[in-house]
Formats: C-alpha cells, structure tokens, sequence
C-alpha cells in the first residue's frame, strides 16, 4: 500500500527547509551589505563583475529582445486587425515591454547566464579552497569576491532590462512599420502617448533593480553555502536558477499590484 | 623543552554536531622549530591544524599564539594575528583567475602598500626561491600539482610569516616533487627564522625533516618525540605507523559482524 | 592611472544602458512632449464623466491643453466635480464649454473644450459652467428605440434591435 506519509512529511520538510534558507539568506544579504566597503573604495574589483556578468550577458539580451519585440509585433498585430486598431501596434509593444517583459525577462536571463555562472564560481573557489586561503590571509572573501558580485549585479540587471526594451521596441517597428506596413508617424505617436516615462518606464526600471537585488543575493548565497563538492556545486547552480525564477516572478506580481494600484 | 613556545595548545578538545573528533589535546610548538602532526586519515589532525588557525573553535581548551589566546580575538584581532602566518593548502589553493606572479603579489597588495616594483622584486625573490620563477606569467591551470604546491608556498611566505602551517604538504606528488618540497620547507623555515607546523601522514619524509613529532589517534596525542625517539618507540600506535604495520592498534577489519554470520555458517546468517 | 580593457567594457556598457533609457524616454515615452509646464486649476461639473480618469487628457481643437488632475463626487449637488490643470500659456474665454468625449471607438476619454466668444478668460480656481457629460450607450439606445416606438406606434420595432451603427470614427489626431 502506498505510504502517503513519507511523502507529506518530506513536503512538510522541503518546506521548513526552505523558509530557513530564506532566513540564512536574509542574514547573507546583511552581511554582504556590511562588507562592501571595499566594493566602493576599490571600484575596479565592481567593474570586473560588472563585465563578467553585465557586458558578456549583452548577446543573449539583445537578441532576445529583438525576438521578444518582434513576435509581440506578429502576436498583436494578428489581435489588433480585428479592431482595425492596428496602428496601436506600438501602443502595445512597448508598454508589454517596459513594464513587464523587460524587467522580467531580461532577469530570468540574467539568472540563467550570468547567475549560474556567479554560482558555480563561489561555490568552485569554495571547493578548492581559495576563500579559506584567503579568509587564512586576513582578507575577507565577503568583501574581496561576493560583494563585488552583489553590487555588479545591481548596476548590470537595470541597464540589460532597458537595452531589452530598448531592442524589444526596434523589433516591433521592424515587424510592424518595415514588414506590415503600419504608418511610421502613427505608430510612434501612439506610442509616446500611451508610454508615460514616470509611470511605465521608471517603474519598469524599479522592478529590474529589485529583480537584480535578488537574483544576485540568491546566485552568490547559493555558491558561498554549495557543500564543496562536484554534486554540490551542480546541485546550487540548478537552485540558482530555478528559485531566482519563483522569486522574479513572484515579486513581479507584488511589484505590478502596488504600482498599478499606486497609479489610481 | 622549555624554550619559548610559540604555538600553545593547552586541552583542546572539538566535536562536530555529537561527535567528538579532539579530546584533550595538548602540545607545544617551540619558536624556531619544525614540528610535524602525524596520524592516520580522519585522526583529527587536519582539525587540529585548522583550529590552530583559527578557522574552527574548540569546544573547550585554548590555543595561545605568541601568548594571545588565539579564540578570545574578535574578528579584527583574528586578522591581525592571521597577518603573521600562513597556510599552505592540501593542492594549493592558488586563485584560479590570476596569474602565477598576482597570486604571490596578492598578499603583498593587500597588506602593504609597497611600490609596484618592490613588490615585483618581492614577487622575484621568493618565486626563485621555489623554483618557479620562470612560470610568473602563467595561469594555475597550467601548472601541475606539484608546481602549483611550490607556487602556493610562495605566496604563503611572501610576507615573511612567524607561523607556517602546512596541510599534507607531500600528499599525491612524485618522489621529486616530494623531495624538492620537503627540501623547500625546511630551508625557508630556517632561512625566515619562522616555526612550521605540518600535518603528514608521509613517515619517510617527516622523520628525514622535522625537529619534532606528534602523533595522534582516535582524537588524542598517542606519542611524541623527537626523529630519533621515534624511530626507536615501542609505543604499539607509532611502531605501526612508523612501520607501516598493516595491523596493530589501528585494526585491519572494519567493524564487522562475525565472519561465519555473514557467509552462511551460523545461525542469524545474513541475507544477500 | 592606468587604463585597461574592463573600463573599456564598464564605460560602454554604462553608457548603452543610458543610451537605451533616453531611447525609451524621448522616443518610446513621452518624456520630451510633457514638459514641466506651469499650470492653472479650472473645476468643472458633470453628470457623468463616463471613462475618464485623473490624469485623463484635456484636448481643444485635438491639441493637448492640459491634464485632469483630480475627480471627486459631489455629494450635495450629486455630480463629479473635475478638477482640470491647464498650460498656463493657452487662455480660454469664461464661456467656454467642456464635454466628456471618447478618442475613436476604443480610445481613452478626455475632456474636450469648445472656446466660447467671451472678453474675459478664465483664471485660476474658476469654474467652467457649460459642460455636457459623457454619452452613455445604453441611454442613447434606449432614447433611440423611443423615438423609433413614437414615430411609427403602430409597428413595432424588430425584437432583436441591433446597436445603432455608430459611423466609423477618425482616430483622434495627436
């Protein structure tokens, strides 16, 4: 007969397990917080990351965001003929982009590349023992290796959320103007009139820089607390990417509702 | 010995979770000296050195270095005291992303603030003093283990530190490789005038090497002495060790049922 | 201080994303067309403002004039009381009148003014009195099956009464 217990109680400590990891990050994130003196006084380690997780991320972004613009131009166009309303076609992929796809999915790419890649990092230089080398030289690792990484990330996620957008919109002209043929000057008007630079633009900048805040915090605590081994440093940087996602989107919903609602 | 020790370890005893791993622990490290920490894979050598270091706390016991109680510092005392010595780690430890020459300058860095070409003539020095100065350009990926080690050695004296601690310094190297590191840690060690401590299990080289020798069991020190009073101790644990006896206090079998239950010859016998 | 290849990398990359945020604010957005302007405050009252809200545009000839800031009830005289902020550079004359108007057929609301021909203009905290309020459709069915049932009483309208054609409206001009 099939043992139901066993399973309800391994849920019930997944459970537990997980709100203690929250708890164990929430600690991490203040104590990351505490050693970035040295991020500040000594840019150049920040600049490093930025690169590594920011620049080197810019392929993957803008050609998603091209795509992204394009099939929202394809998708909406097909929508908006039965309304002869096709000339919003600009209306409605940018304000999809700038306030949500953006944001969003520029940060579960960010997660996917740049994330995984912080992660398997840490949790490397872990295995093979160079933070306790470090820690053994009098230098912190919080502060020499992860809180470079935290705030790299802050500064990378909002401006590859806005290049997205910025390419998801040129996508959306290409297939609406170039392709379909929807008037130049309609579809730019339209768009700068529904667009509202505060309401749209800034709050689709706010929701990347909280998603960075903590795909960043979950990348480098995955790899920091990775058991130091082979299995280990996999298994964190699947948890990387995976919990970054139910965390992007949960604070995606969190953030929508309180700024739509603010809006009123 | 009663010259002035650098290193104290008075009753020091550590568990992990329920188990206990030192039990009452206590040796001394003279200033000057060599000294190596012998014992079997999981004695608890290993945690006795990273409680030297300062990166585990005992659960009992202190450690003095230099007469400071090593576990009463906060975290700023803690790396004022780590300034004056130094870890080499089991495969090195090097960091990945430098180079050979940035990782032997990373302390320097850190530390000092020394001009660019002192630290570049610092660097030098102690890389011919390894052998290794010819690979300054490269990555720690492209050295062996054994270069890796020598570089990693490097880096560890670098600041000139009163304390050397060596993780199985001679674990996995060739026998030329072996010899080069062994010759390596006993002329820096004389040369800086800096005390050394090393965790082995390598009989052959430590009693070639060092000034003196403890040897722990199970937790505890089971026998100490000098190379010459090892060689002869009729102490059963380091007469097995010393002469690689495949049985003797440390047993051959792991604990077992009897041999008759588990092959099918008594009753209770166990199933496949 | 020495250059290197990463602040290369940094300085490009910083200013891509700057760049794209003047991109998405002039171009995209609406930064550049909604300057800070200084505004003047009219009220004006109405039955019913249909779909507008605040910050609903305020349109005279097609051309924006001004924003509605606020919408509130007026519980004694049961109407919506509109607040509208108006370009300080665009007077109006006190007779003007304000309706409650749709942008095409599935356009925002937004409140049109039609200029009067009085002397004097409206000021601040002045109160437009001419207004008409938003067309309801379900009324204007309702008045348009009633004026059907009294032309002609003796034949009754088709049960199934379509939804008067409404004539393919202009998108309003920007």
């Amino acid at each position: 007969m099939l043992d139901i217990r066993k399973p309800i109680a391994r849920l019930g400590h997944n459970v537990i397990d997980g709100v203690w990891r929250a708890g164990v990050m929430a600690r991490f994130f203040g104590q990351v917080l505490a050693s970035s003196g040295t991020s500040f006084s000594r840019f150049r380690l920040v600049m490093r990351e930025v690169y590594f997780s920011g620049v080197l991320s810019l392929i993957i972004i803008i050609v998603s965001g091209l795509f992204v613009g394009m099939v929202l131009g394809l998708q909406g166009f097909e929508t908006l003929q039965k309304y002869g309303a096709t000339e919003s076609i600009g209306v409605l992929v940018a304000l999809s982009l700038v306030r949500e796809l953006g944001p969003v999915v520029a940060a579960l790419l960010f997660a996917s590349r740049a994330g995984s890649a912080i992660t398997a990092e840490i949790g490397l230089m872990k295995t093979t023992e160079q933070l306790t080398a470090m820690d053994m030289m009098a230098v912190s690792p919080m502060a020499r290796v992860i809180a470079p990484r935290f705030w790299a990330g802050i500064i990378s996620m909002p401006i590859l959320s806005l290049l997205f957008s910025a390419m998801g919109v040129f996508g959306g002209y290409i297939v609406g103007v170039v392709m379909i043929g929807v008037d130049n000057g309609a579809f730019w008007s339209q768009m700068q009139a529904a667009v509202d630079f505060r309401y749209d633009v800034l709050n689709g900048l706010v929701k990347a820089f909280v998603f960075g805040i903590a795909v960043t915090i979950i990348a480098t605590f995955e790899g920091y607390d990775a058991p130091p081994t082979a299995e280990g440093v996999s298994g964190a940087t699947t948890r990387t990417v995976v919990t970054s996602a139910l965390t992007i989107l949960a604070l995606d919903l969190v953030l929508t509702a309180f700024m739509l609602r603010a809006d009123h | 010995m009663l010259q002035d020790s650098l290193v104290e370890v008075e009753s020091v005893s550590f568990a992990y979770g329920r188990r206990p791993i030192l039990k009452g622990v206590s040796m001394r490290v003279p200033r000057g000296k060599l000294v190596a920490i012998m014992g079997a894979s999981g004695s608890g050598k290993t945690t006795l050195l990273r409680i030297i270091g300062g990166q585990l706390t005992p659960t009992s016991g202190t450690v003095r270095l230099a007469g400071e109680d090593l576990h009463a510092l906060d975290a700023a005392g803690l790396y004022r005291m780590r300034r004056r010595m130094s870890m080499l780690f089991q495969f090195g430890a090097l960091f990945t992303d430098m180079t050979v020459f940035e990782n032997v300058a990373f302390p320097l860095r850190e530390h000092t603030k020394l001009s660019e070409s002192m630290i570049r003539d610092l660097v030098m020095m102690k890389l011919e003093a390894v052998g290794m100065r010819g690979s300054h350009r490269l990555k720690p990926a492209e050295l062996s283990g054994g270069m890796a080690r020598r570089v990693a050695l490097a880096r560890a004296v670098v600041l000139d530190p009163a304390l050397v601690m060596y993780d199985e310094p001679f674990a996995g190297l060739d026998p030329i490789a072996l010899a080069v590191i062994g010759r390596l840690i006993r002329t820096l060690n004389d040369a800086l005038g800096s005390t050394s401590i090393i965790v082995t299990h390598d009989v052959l080289e430590s009693l070639q090497l060092v000034d003196y020798l403890y040897f722990i069991s199970d937790g505890v020190i089971v026998g100490e002495g000098t190379p010459d009073e090892i060689r002869a101790s009729k102490l059963p644990y380091v007469k097995q060790f010393v002469h690689g006896e495949t049985d003797g206090p440390v047993p051959f079998h792991y604990p077992a049922a009897p041999y008759a239950k588990d092959v099918g010859l008594a009753p209770g016998a166990a199933r496949a | 201080m020495e250059r290197t290849t990463i602040d290369l990398w940094f300085g490009a990359f910083v200013t891509a994303g700057f760049v794209a945020l003047m991109v998405l604010a002039l171009k995209v957005g609406n930064l550049g067309a909604e300057r800070a302007t200084e505004v003047y405050r009219v009220e004006a009252r109405f039955d019913n403002i249909g779909g507008l809200k605040a910050r609903g545009p305020v349109r005279s000839a097609g051309v924006l004039e001004g924003r509605v800031q606020d919408i509130h009830f007026d519980n004694e005289r049961f109407q919506a009381k509109v607040t509208l902020a108006l370009d300080q550079r665009y007077k109006f004359p006190k007779d003007t009148s304000a309706s409650i108007l749709t942008s095409g057929l599935l356009g925002e609301t937004y409140v049109g003014l039609e200029a009067g021909g009085d002397d004097k203009v409206l000021a601040g905290g002045d109160r437009i009195t001419i207004t008409q309020s938003a067309v309801v459709l379900e009324k204007l069915i309702g008045q348009f099956l009633f004026s059907k049932a009294q032309e002609s009483p003796a034949a009754a309208p088709p049960p199934a009464a379509s939804a008067p054609t409404i004539p393919a409206s202009t998108p309003a001009k920007k």
